[in-house]
């Protein structure tokens, strides 16, 4: 294997991996704290129980996120040396930043999983919510720190040198907030429905109804809440990228000609030789109205970027294709279960509705995987939006194949052991976590 | 500011050595506890290091972002020329970090087991032995960024006498911090007396080790006597080491575990001191003399400046926060065995 595809793949699999456990880390402490009030407040012993079982899923998830990232900090010189020895002291602030957050954020979770009986209970369960805001704003953080990336900014490139840098104004450079704010809601998108999946899965098989149900629903509302306004957010993100990207939303669209009353295109596949998309549904205006608010508004096509900066097509236009693709259908499920809360409570009984969102488990994270794909892939082939390309970003040591054989084999063993971790932990709820089918000690 | 950041680099690494290491040491003297005494060691070490043990971990990762923002000639140096040791310490990281929580928390306690601790104890051995080799190598002058193929360019870079023996150095004392450490969180007088030999032996074994780097720095024609002894502070910093452990030595029956950690802590902190001091403000040393220095290879001034405000406004929230934490789960049970 090419060393350059090699590093890149190396890359991609650490991303992909850590993005995964990072959010679920940063999310599932809000849904810990949600129990934990009720606890407090109502002083239900289930919602105790639940609140313990989530907290050994904080605990295995961000220590799995804390080493794949620390891991990331490493391999970021480790394959792309030429990169971060230019950009590591302009986009280096929102990582400092991010160390202090990360580091409250492991002090927090040491207080609050050993901190049982040990604590005043509102503090206790006041540590818990520091875990989940300073968990948010390291994602938020990382987050800018990839937007500087899309959208560089706070320096000046001139004749190959990067001079007056203003790390503050690389932190908040224009692609920033409409990133993190994805992102973010992304996360809460994809853990929500995958926390809220297995619980239902757990009340279809009739074991521990009861715990099982609290902890649906505190999982379901946030999945379902976010799901309905990530839409708008997508939206925020899509005008953004037409304007600062144009490459990136043409290869997301795969939309090859520059023209008015541009149509949005839906599915299809990209046929990058001769220009065009074939079988795709087309839907007139859609995408000029979508990106400039005017359905006879310019979209620019590839057409108005030399060849050899075009992202490839079909990659980021799949992958747009099925983000797009399973946030409508979360969506949906998501003003379902809206509807059975507010109108028809007996659909919340019936399995049909339960067996969607076992159906919908994995699909905010595959749309999540997808989405960071489209921002990643749709940059190339620069590594800096238009200043520095990957190529010229990777380490000159050869052999780097054999660094991905190895990273890749590490991490699938690790989520297989995670799986079956996880599978234990639900299959034994019964045994460590509900208070009322938990053999008594006494 | 230059210099802020200069003393958060430093104290991140030696926090890292102190409280990781104590760390990575664990899994060291599980390793080399007999299978009778295992669950022993494990239960008192878990008792003792899970609350903070992520925190513990958080410094390495200060110290790599100090590197890549304040000194990114230096961070992408040794990524470049390091690369292979690297990437054995972050197998060793990942294999130990992830091996630790799981056989903690898998809900079902069986065979898995098997699988988990072994992982956990070779991995705890591995990660500071490269550590080591990472640090001998950035001082032993073997980079070679003129260099023509692989093996001079990747491997020579690293593999001499010199970093292994200092690898197994860092091995040492990790076991050493850690069965310091232990005394302190034992039970019964039986387990005290059972830990205070380990912590005997392994004092012996620090003392060996660290001969053996001398040796073979003098093998490898690394004038490490001269850049020790050849300065007055580096010297004075050695010979309080010194004088540090044979107090230590003779007192472990006897002092309370507190002085004893803290004993232990600034034997390493003075080794520490030592090492770094001679060549301050160079921190990498390449095979013609073209040193990376922390004065000269520093970044722009902004960007150092925006970094030493970023670390000195995080301190203000991560200082309180950890030694509170610290508190409630160490001292605090001290106070209550005391009353």
């Amino acid at each position: 294997m090419d060393d350059f595809l090699a590093a890149r793949l190396q890359m991609a699999f650490s991303l992909g991996f850590h993005i995964v456990f990072a959010c679920i880390g940063m999310v599932m402490p809000f849904f810990m704290t949600v129990a934990h009030f009720y606890w407090l407040k109502t002083k239900k012993v289930v919602y105790k129980d639940v609140t313990k079982a989530w907290s050994k899923g904080v605990a295995i998830f961000f220590a799995t996120g804390a080493v794949s990232g620390t891991v990331l900090s490493f391999e970021l010189g480790l394959l792309w040396p030429t990169f971060m020895e230019h950009a590591g002291p302009i986009f280096g602030m929102p990582f400092s930043l991010e160390g202090t957050a990360f580091f409250i954020e492991a002090i927090a979770l040491g207080f609050y999983l050993y901190g049982w009986g040990k604590l005043n209970p509102w503090f206790h369960w006041f540590t818990g919510i520091v875990v989940g805001i300073s968990g948010l704003l390291s994602g938020i953080l990382v987050v800018a720190a990839n937007a500087w990336m899309n959208s560089p900014a706070g320096f000046d490139f001139v004749d190959g040198k990067y001079l007056n840098i203003d790390p503050i104004k690389a932190m908040f450079n224009d692609a920033w907030f409409s990133q993190a704010l994805h992102m973010s809601i992304a996360a809460f998108v994809s853990t929500g429905f995958a926390v809220a999946g297995v619980h239902a899965l757990m009340i279809l098989k009739g074991k521990n109804v009861i715990f099982h149900s609290k902890a649906f629903k505190i999982a379901a509302v946030f999945g379902t809440v976010a799901a309905c306004l990530q839409p708008i957010s997508g939206d925020i993100s899509a005008k953004d990228v037409a304007h600062r990207q144009p490459a990136k939303l043409a290869a997301m669209e795969a939309h090859f000609h520059t023209e008015r009353n541009a149509p949005l295109i839906i599915g299809g596949i990209p046929d990058t030789a001769n220009k065009k998309v074939d079988y795709a549904i087309k839907i007139p205006g859609l995408l000029s109205f979508m990106t400039t608010g005017d359905f006879n508004g310019e979209v620019k096509g590839l057409d108005t970027v030399p060849k050899e900066d075009q992202p490839p097509v079909a990659v980021t236009h799949y992958a747009f294709q099925i983000m797009v693709g399973l946030g409508m259908a979360m969506v949906l499920i998501a003003l379902l279960y809206f509807i059975a809360l507010w109108k028809k409570q007996q659909w919340l009984k019936s399995n049909w509705l339960l067996k969607l969102f076992v159906i919908a488990t994995p699909m905010g994270f595959i749309a999540l995987e997808a989405g960071w794909t489209v921002t990643e892939v749709g940059r190339q082939p620069w590594i800096i939006q238009g200043v520095m390309r990957t190529a010229d970003a990777v380490t000159p040591m050869p052999g780097i194949a054999y660094s991905f054989y190895l990273f890749t084999g590490v991490y699938i063993s690790l989520a297989i052991i995670v799986c079956l971790l996880l599978y234990r932990q639900i299959a034994m709820v019964g045994k460590l976590y509900d208070s009322s089918t938990k053999p008594h000690k006494n | 500011m230059i210099y802020v950041v200069i003393v958060f680099l430093w104290t991140s690494i030696l926090l890292y050595v102190l409280l990781g290491g104590a760390d990575f040491g664990a899994g060291i003297i599980e390793l080399f506890t007999s299978k009778k005494n295992r669950s022993k060691t494990r239960k008192t070490m878990y008792e003792a290091i899970g609350p903070i043990w992520e925190a513990n971990h958080m410094w390495l990762i200060i110290a790599i972002v100090i590197l890549f923002v304040g000194f990114p000639k230096i961070y992408t140096t040794v990524s470049i020329y390091l690369h292979i040791p690297l990437v054995c310490m972050l197998l060793g990281i990942i294999a130990r970090g992830t091996a630790f929580v799981f056989r903690n928390y898998d809900a079902v306690k069986d065979d898995m087991q098997k699988v988990y601790t072994p992982i956990f104890i070779y991995s705890s051995l591995i990660t500071p032995f490269f550590l080591g080799i990472i640090a001998a190598s950035s001082v032993s002058g073997q980079i070679d960024m003129q260099a023509q193929d692989f093996l001079s360019a990747y491997v020579f870079s690293w593999l001499n006498w010199f970093s292994v023996a200092v690898g197994i150095f860092t091995v040492s004392i990790c076991g050493f911090l850690a069965t310091i450490f232990i005394i302190g969180q034992t039970a019964n007088d039986d387990d005290r007396s059972f830990f205070i030999r380990k912590a005997r032996r392994t004092i012996y074994i620090v003392m060996f080790c660290g001969a053996l780097v001398f040796v073979a720095a003098y093998h490898e024609n690394i004038p490490l006597a001269s850049w020790i002894f050849g300065d007055t502070l580096g010297l004075i910093a050695i010979i309080a080491a010194s004088i540090s452990l044979v107090i230590m030595f003779f007192l472990l029956q006897r002092k309370k575990p507190v002085f004893l950690r803290l004993l232990a802590g600034f034997q390493v902190t003075m080794i520490l001191f030592a090492a770094t001091y001679s060549h301050f403000p160079d921190i990498v040393l390449i095979k013609n003399g073209a040193n990376l220095s922390l004065l000269i290879h520093q970044g722009q001034a902004k960007a150092i400046d925006t970094l030493g405000y970023a670390l000195l406004i995080g301190s203000i929230f991560i200082l309180p926060a950890l030694v509170y934490l610290i508190y409630i789960f160490q001292l605090k049970k001290e106070v209550q065995e005391v009353h």
